[in-house]
């Protein structure tokens, strides 16, 4: 993946605007958390192949990471501490966060076409 | 000696970190052994170092680094196709059927996989509880022999010393290069392991004393009656 810039991603964002989407959305401090450090909580959240709509979709920068706040009919969907991004060849807009030792922190994809499950 | 021995963990690389002495051990003496992969460990979080896969990608690299493992272990594979950190959320005793047929037909006198509730990570946990209750309806002229691994820091407390004691420094290199085929895996793990040290003797070192021996438990009725 390559270190998000915010024009493109937000012109990616743009062309999802107003159709049905199927959304991936995660964060995860790894199973391993509180075994590696146990004053260290495991907390994580996942959801994949939610269909929505959004109308709005922006990329905010801060510092070196990011946040990405799509707004749908009724509600919305947030990502906090993206990193990097990419298009996969089928039209999957990938958006990630990773730590200094490149693990996944946090994850928002969107796509067209459902995500393999 | 054994006749055929299954191994049954959920994710690529869960073998070589946990049993590829053991593997290699059987191997040795023309033991056939099988492993019973759960998932494809998708929803991993470590990427390499530096990261070269995603969220999408990871599964088929996962798959790959896997073949390559089972191939220095000299192993059969067979995947059982379920989802990485949901297998607790599925019904159990569906898993043990599916696995129960398996177990049928490959017939093997031994099989291995973690103690459920002592593992750690809720795979572990979920598909251990899954195997256990599966050569428990097996008939008991075909049972094999069960062996489960605790990886809990506090296990030995818990539940005492393991009775099956592999010392498997005769087969440590191999076990290292299994655990290299993960590459997507193994380099975030091992620098933990390795407490960062640089110097690769010392690092080995450690990683010798921390692998040196893979130790399991023979289940038991009394062990079943403790867990729920």
């Amino acid at each position: 993946m390559k270190p998000i810039e915010i024009s493109t991603v937000q012109e990616k964002l743009d062309s999802f605007l107003h159709q049905e989407v199927y959304i991936h959305l995660e964060t995860t401090n790894g199973a391993y958390a509180s075994h590696l450090n146990e004053k260290a909580y495991n907390v994580g959240a996942y959801a994949r192949n939610i269909k929505v709509q959004f109308s709005q979709a922006k990329i905010v920068g801060d510092k070196q990471v990011h946040r990405v706040g799509l707004k749908l009919d009724m509600g919305w969907i947030y990502a906090e501490g993206l990193t990097h991004w990419e298009m996969l060849e089928d039209g999957k807009l990938l958006m990630a966060g990773h730590d200094r030792e490149g693990r996944l922190m946090v994850a928002l994809q969107i796509s067209e076409t459902p995500f393999n499950y | 000696m054994e006749k055929h021995v299954v191994v049954i963990y959920p994710h690529p690389d869960d073998e070589s970190f946990g049993a590829a002495g053991t593997i290699s051990k059987f191997r040795e003496q023309g033991v056939p052994v099988t492993y019973l992969c759960g998932t494809l460990g998708e929803m991993g979080r470590n990427m390499g170092s530096p990261p070269f896969a995603n969220r999408e990608t990871l599964p088929e690299i996962r798959k790959q680094e896997l073949e390559a493992a089972c191939q220095v272990l000299d192993m059969d594979l067979k995947l059982l196709g379920l989802r990485d950190k949901t297998i607790e959320y599925e019904d159990r005793k569906e898993i043990a059927v599916k696995l129960k047929a398996i177990l049928e037909d490959i017939e093997p006198s031994l099989v291995i996989t973690h103690y459920p509730g002592h593992a750690v990570h809720p795979d572990h946990n979920a598909l251990g509880a899954a195997a256990v209750l599966a050569v428990e309806m097996m008939a008991a002229d075909k049972r094999p022999v069960l062996w489960t691994q605790a990886i809990t820091n506090t296990f030995v407390q818990d539940l005492g010393e393991p009775d099956v004691v592999q010392d498997i420094t005769a087969y440590f290199d191999r076990k290292i290069e299994a655990i290299f085929c993960h590459r997507s895996q193994a380099g975030g793990m091992i620098s933990k392991w390795t407490e960062n040290e640089t110097d690769e003797e010392a690092a080995k070192a450690l990683m010798r004393e921390r692998f040196g021996t893979e130790r399991f438990f023979t289940w038991t009725a009394d062990r079943a009656a403790a867990v729920e």
